[in-house]
């Protein structure tokens, strides 16, 4: 029973490590703390910006580090720990409809961007591609049924 | 409030999906470019297999062999000008094209802009002719162009390889002008199509303002890099009848072109980088005409020097008519088929090859091949400084080192310096070599090229190395921006980026990624294909019970011990592995898939066309060598043999049957003569459908 374990463990380990490879630009070991998030979600993880402050503290839980980058070693437990308590679950599709239904009144593109502006604010490269992709030009409206199977493609 | 909360995170995720697929397909594209420059090796060892170890079992075969290698060009200024010569070339009045004067004006180089957007040509005779007056003008430069910003206000700094680039440039940023100076780093001459249009507007540019336009030679402004990354003299009939001649010119225009660029003494621009040996003292003084090539084309063992070579020599001179001492130009202009020795003798034969090319090397001086033989033989040029008797002697040999770093080097993070071998050529050079380098020649920082950056320029080296690419879309349409940067009298980089391309554009992220993916992964697994032989034997070594199954995660390293194309195959398996059963896959339908994709040459051997496939970039170049007079064509007999002598150094069997087979299977045969480009453009994979 613990190799089975193990197996997976290291498993996990190697699949971490390999989508930290593809960000570490100078092949050091190291990544910019700013694509630790993008790294967590290709992952198959759903943390929401909170949650992903949250983990970085933990990586940084002993010293910050002041050059904003983050190293494979201190990275790896916290997130192997991550993927085995299958934290931060994806939201079902449904949950994800619902939340588009709630806001059937602000899918003029305004509100939309209002939106971009609330909850954890995009950037405005984020807002700007959303728009593009997801507001049709010509009615001005955000067609959600139409977004909703885009955004979910792997 | 919850809701935007849970919608962004949906998005974010999605874009973070993006994010790393973008960056795969980038791996993708650089790891099999720098692959196609390990070609190189490989190419160097097939024609070392041919002087050293074949048996040719014909004169027929003798003789073709000896062509592949006596390629000498004379350089003699009388006999270049009356070889390529352009006053006899007549222009037909039915030439709608432009029509050249010398000295050049302004309405010329509009008027070329113009046509070649419109797709015309220009009349091989006014080429010619812009090539004289280009070689003309760059003999007199020295080997570091000098600019400064209190002449000009603005320099301009890019490296352009496609004509609507170069058009988009000009227009934007406005026409060169005192008040304007222009720096083109070198590779003008790429992979894209319109190579000789592009330095026809380079060098127009160049000769109507002479002070205010500076080019700097690239790597790719090198003949060896010419004939593997397939510069043609363009698809035109009428170019092709003077193919040869315009070849040549530009061979000798390259070797002319400058090496480096210095702005107010305080920012150096070269096309490659440097290393921890470069001098600009030396690069200074040498002749730089002499090195038409940075990259050896034979791959030499360590014999016996001098003794051997005076002895082959002396046997030489018995056996040609034309005596080594006359014209060295004639010499190299025939082969010497008719002198050589018998084919029963193996080694006779591959001395003979040996020494025909020695004496190209020995009498003209000027081909690749430093000799092994004769490290300690001092230039030309370390002769003449040699009358100030503190000047100190160099050798050939670190000559050429100085260009081959110059032109082949890139950036590291790491500290130090190492040898490229990813590229072939040149070094790796870390912050330390570059901070040194600085310090030494009290510079500020410098500017290079040679790598695509996704933005179209980078910094590197804490901001002391400075990365400037000017082609966007270079591996395909989205794939990066190119990037132009401009320096006042402060010396402070202003950056212009672009995506030249009005379908770039429209496109989403999204589709934009998935186009550029899309061509990455055709690439890939042509690259797979290519390799079938191989992949099933280190299958089958992770599959001990023979079950045609195999773990994805052995799958993953299994690919990667083959390709070494140092590649995130988990990262990538998605795209490549369709079907699996509990984390299991079959291998054997899966590399049958990969087989499915390729075009209808179920008639010939799979051994051949793997062969053909992963060997393709190599055959092109042996094919271009075979072809002198740079038609695209050669004779059935040629291909027969180049496939005799390929198949035997790559320890296939192929009977004449065989190849009679691969010629008819693919209907490309002209009167006799085989248009190779056709033949390789055969061999590619078929898009895959979207299942």
């Amino acid at each position: 029973m613990a190799s089975r374990k193990d197996a997976v463990v290291a498993e996990i380990e190697k699949k971490i490590t390999k989508a930290f490879e593809v960000f570490d630009r100078e092949s050091n070991k190291t990544v910019d703390v700013r694509e630790i998030g993008c790294i967590i979600r290709s992952l198959g993880c759903f943390p929401n910006e909170a949650e992903v402050q949250e983990l970085l503290d933990q990586v940084n839980i002993e010293v910050e580090d002041p050059s904003g980058f983050v190293h494979l070693d201190k990275f790896l437990p916290v997130m192997t720990k991550v993927l085995l308590d299958e934290r931060f679950q994806p939201i079902p599709e449904d949950v994800l409809l619902h939340a588009f239904e709630s806001l059937k009144g602000y899918l003029l593109r305004q509100n939309v961007i209002l939106c971009c502006f609330s909850g954890e604010p995009f950037t405005q490269e984020e807002m700007e591609d959303m728009l593009n992709v997801a507001v049709d030009p010509e009615t001005n409206i955000l067609h959600y049924r139409d977004y909703l199977p885009k955004l979910v493609i792997d | 409030f919850k809701a935007a909360v849970l919608i962004q995170q949906w998005y974010r995720r999605y874009m973070a999906r993006l994010e790393m697929r973008r960056r795969c397909t980038w791996r993708i594209f650089q790891s099999i470019e720098y692959a196609c420059e390990q070609d190189q090796i490989k190419l160097h060892n097939f024609f070392s297999y041919l002087m050293d170890q074949f048996t040719p079992s014909s004169s027929k075969e003798r003789d073709f062999i000896s062509r592949m290698f006596v390629s000498g060009e004379s350089y003699k200024e009388a006999e270049l000008e009356k070889y390529c010569d352009y006053e006899s070339i007549e222009v037909p009045d039915s030439y709608t094209g432009p029509r050249l004067s010398f000295p050049l004006l302004p309405d010329h180089a509009t008027a070329l802009l113009e046509a070649f957007k419109q797709k015309q040509y220009l009349h091989a005779r006014y080429v010619l002719q812009l090539l004289h007056e280009t070689r003309k003008h760059l003999k007199q430069l020295p080997n570091i162009s000098h600019v400064s910003t209190c002449y000009s206000e603005e320099v301009t700094v890019c490296g352009v390889s496609l004509v609507t680039s170069a058009c988009s440039l000009l227009f934007q940023n406005g026409l060169p002008s005192p008040s304007k100076s222009y720096v083109f780093n070198g590779d003008f001459v790429d992979r894209g199509k319109q190579s000789l249009e592009i330095l026809i507007i380079l060098f127009t540019f160049l000769l109507i303002y002479p002070k205010e336009v500076h080019l700097n030679r690239g790597n790719h402004e090198d003949h060896m890099v010419n004939l593997r990354y397939a510069f043609r003299v363009g698809l035109n009939t009428m170019l092709r009848v003077h193919g040869k001649k315009i070849l040549r010119m530009f061979q000798n225009v390259f070797c002319w072109l400058p090496l480096a660029t210095l702005i107010d003494q305080k920012v150096l621009v070269i096309h490659g980088g440097i290393s921890d040996t470069t001098d600009l003292d030396m690069l200074e003084k040498i002749q730089r005409d002499k090195f038409i090539s940075v990259l050896r084309m034979k791959k030499r063992k360590e014999l016996s020097r001098k003794p051997e070579l005076r002895a082959l020599n002396g046997e030489s001179k018995s056996e040609t008519d034309a005596a080594g001492n006359e014209a060295a130009a004639r010499l190299s202009l025939q082969p010497q088929s008719a002198q050589a020795p018998s084919t029963a003798n193996r080694l006779e034969f591959s001395r003979w090859i040996r020494q025909t090319v020695q004496e190209q090397i020995d009498t003209c001086r000027r081909l690749v091949d430093i000799s092994e033989s004769e490290p300690e033989e001092l230039t030309y040029s370390s002769m003449v400084s040699l009358k100030d008797a503190d000047e100190p002697c160099w050798t050939r040999q670190e000559e050429w080192k100085q260009v081959l770093d110059i032109l082949w080097s890139d950036p590291m993070p790491q500290e130090g310096c190492r040898e490229n071998k990813v590229r072939g050529g040149g070094c790796y050079f870390g912050p330390d070599v570059t901070e040194k380098f600085l310090e030494k020649y009290n510079l500020q920082f410098l500017i290079r090229s040679h790598e695509c950056k996704q933005e179209g320029y980078e910094f590197c080296h804490n901001r002391k190395v400075l990365t400037i690419f000017s082609a966007s879309n270079y591996y395909e349409i989205g794939s990066n921006r190119g990037a132009y940067v401009k320096l006042g009298p402060d010396l402070v980089p202003h950056f212009v980026q672009y995506q030249a391309n009005k379908t770039a554009h429209t496109l989403t992220m999204t589709q934009r990624i998935s186009r550029v993916e899309e061509s990455a992964f055709r690439a890939l697994r042509e690259k797979l294909f290519a390799h079938t032989s191989a992949l099933i034997s280190a299958f089958k070594a992770y599959d001990g019970d023979n079950t045609g199954k195999i773990t994805l995660s052995n799958w993953a390293t299994a690919v990667e011990s083959v390709l070494r194309l140092g590649l995130p195959w988990r990262m990538l398996r998605p795209q490549l592995v369709r079907r699996t059963e509990d984390g299991m896959l079959e291998y054997k339908s899966w590399l049958d898939d990969l087989a499915m994709e390729q075009r209808s040459q179920e008639r010939i051997q799979s051994s051949l066309l793997e062969v053909i496939y992963r060997n393709k970039s190599n055959l092109e170049t042996i094919f271009r060598i075979i072809d002198k007079d740079h038609s695209g064509l050669i004779s059935f007999e040629e291909f027969q043999q180049t496939w005799k002598l390929f198949s035997s150094h790559m320890n296939i069997e192929l009977t004449d049957d065989g190849i009679n087979d691969l010629v008819r299977s693919i209907d490309f045969n002209k009167d006799g003569n085989i248009d190779f480009n056709e033949f390789l453009e055969a061999f590619r994979l078929v898009k895959q459908c979207p299942s």
